[in-house]
């Protein structure tokens, strides 16, 4: 690693079934990018790789042969010893090259696979950098040095990826209202879906922070700490929401409006500072009813 | 019980106490529910999050037929060792009208259970301690909160894994490995075990 923009890590699938243990899950914040960043580059889909903010990452090959490589999400300029490379689609980056991420026009996050994937020792079954926990790799810097794996059985894909770059402009979001919208009022629930929300400047892998519509809550009690998830929008007392991401924390004291469809997921971290977020309703999942849900409701 | 959508991958599960939901948790950590990626417990509720393949509501449905386990402890008893020297020892004894010595007697005499966890890796929220130990959390929060600190905030108690800012009242500092990955588990306290805290040095 030569240089990096303002974060870099890599990532994975993430860890979960250890919150018993107080960890999350973390991962890719764009795990649909990482996923096909792997196809590409014939890795599991759920291989480590690096996820750069905002590009400005310059990394020297050093293998025998070159390395397969990939680059999916923000669409970042690539250039292998000066030569220009697109991203969405393979390159070869020849040992002893450096290949050089530029600022990508639209989107956050550059997902980069190379082939035999990042092959750093994995904690707790992950290799994903949970920048909260303080959990896995530490973020990369000028001077890190990643291994990578063997080849895997899957071959390359020739030719450009099939997939559209993040927006530049507007980002509309599917929500899953709850689990405490009635803990808002009726004007929260429609200024959230008829409002805009600005993406901030304050943004990291826990989550966003947006401006809009000031949420105001119906019920003043204090809610018990309950489990949280990436996708959340949590209302802390300012009314204004903070949308989790990959490395939001386990549990949180905050009520949740409402939660980011998990197909939009990828999307929302693709969003940057000045981005203004629409949120369109979804249906909840159906989840039958039992007799107490009756008892709720009378 | 009630069962609530958190999104379209999570299920939040409300029960009437702690008790019901670790024996929940205990009974379906046994027998996760197909497509179940984690478990999350938390104070009075039990987060499921479903993995690809799960069926929302045939999830729901196991979580509404479990039959909720003994929530017996987890391997049984863990000792906490606590040098009681804390900065806020003074002022835990102010707010609770005890002296630093029976706050010491108070926080060692009954023994706790790990409710849940969260906060930072290994870090177990500990309730069912004497309830005269309900101190409210610092109005400003430290930055820092060196490793190991042993701390009291409303009718929780914990001990923190890793430097941390935090805003627990201080009573007490121990050097039981919370937090070890070269250990299976890592946790020491884990949801549902009994803790009991020993002095280890401090006001008697």
């Amino acid at each position: 690693m030569i240089a990096t923009g303002p974060r870099a890590t890599v990532q994975d699938l993430g860890r979960p079934g250890h919150a018993a243990l107080g960890v999350g899950v973390a991962g890719a914040a764009d795990a649909g990018s990482l996923r096909l960043a792997n196809r590409a580059v014939g890795n599991p889909e759920g291989a480590a790789a690096i996820e750069a903010e905002f590009g400005g990452l310059r990394v020297r090959v050093r293998a025998p042969g070159g390395l397969f490589a990939a680059v999916t999400g923000a669409p970042a300029p690539l250039t292998v010893d000066g030569r220009a490379e697109a991203p969405y689609s393979v390159l070869h980056v020849p040992d002893g090259a450096e290949l050089r991420m530029g600022a990508p026009p639209s989107g956050l996050r550059s997902y980069l696979a190379v082939r035999g994937g990042v092959d750093v020792p994995p904690v707790l079954g992950s290799r994903s950098a949970d920048t909260l926990a303080a959990l896995g790799p530490d973020p990369l810097g000028p001077g890190t040095v990643l291994p990578v794996g063997p080849p895997p059985d899957g071959v390359p894909l020739l030719g450009v990826l099939p997939v559209a770059p993040p927006p530049a402009g507007d980002v509309e979001l599917g929500v899953v209202p709850g689990p405490r919208a009635d803990w808002f009022t009726r004007d929260a629930l429609h200024g959230l879906f008829t409002g805009e929300y600005e993406v901030t400047s304050e943004i990291d892998r826990v989550g966003m922070r947006l401006s809009g519509p000031r949420l105001a809550r119906a019920e003043k009690g204090e809610l018990p700490s309950e489990g949280t998830v990436a996708g959340a929008l949590q209302v802390p007392p300012s009314g204004l929401p903070v949308l989790f991401l990959a490395d939001h924390p386990l549990t949180g004291g905050y009520p949740v409006i409402g939660v980011v469809a998990s197909a939009d997921l990828g999307r929302a971290a693709q969003a940057r500072p000045g981005q203004r977020l629409r949120f369109r309703p979804r249906p909840a999942p159906f989840l039958g009813a039992g007799p107490d849900d009756a008892e709720e409701r009378a | 019980m009630r069962i609530l959508p958190n999104g379209d991958a999570a299920i939040l599960v409300e029960l009437p106490d702690l008790d019901a939901m670790l024996g929940l948790y205990a009974a379906l950590a046994a027998d996760p529910p197909p497509g179940v990626a984690d478990l999350v417990p938390a104070a009075r509720t039990l987060t499921l999050l479903l993995g690809p393949g799960a069926r929302p509501a045939d999830v729901a449905r196991a979580v509404r037929d479990a039959r909720p386990g003994a929530a017996a402890p987890v391997g049984g008893a863990v000792t906490v060792p606590v040098v009681y020297d804390g900065a806020d020892l003074g002022e835990v004894a102010e707010l609770t009208g005890l002296s630093p010595a029976e706050v010491v007697a108070a926080h060692t005499g009954t023994p706790w259970r790990v409710a849940f966890t969260g906060f930072a890796p290994g870090f177990g929220y500990l309730t069912g301690g004497d309830p005269r130990l309900n101190v409210p959390r610092r109005e400003t929060p430290r930055v820092r909160v060196p490793a190991g600190s042993v701390g009291l905030a409303g009718r929780f108690s914990g001990a923190y894994p890793v430097e941390s800012p935090g805003g627990w009242r201080l009573i007490g500092r121990t050097d039981a490995p919370l937090w070890d990955l070269r250990r299976d588990p890592p946790a020491l306290l884990r949801p549902g075990a009994e803790v009991r805290f020993v002095r280890a040095g401090g006001p008697a």
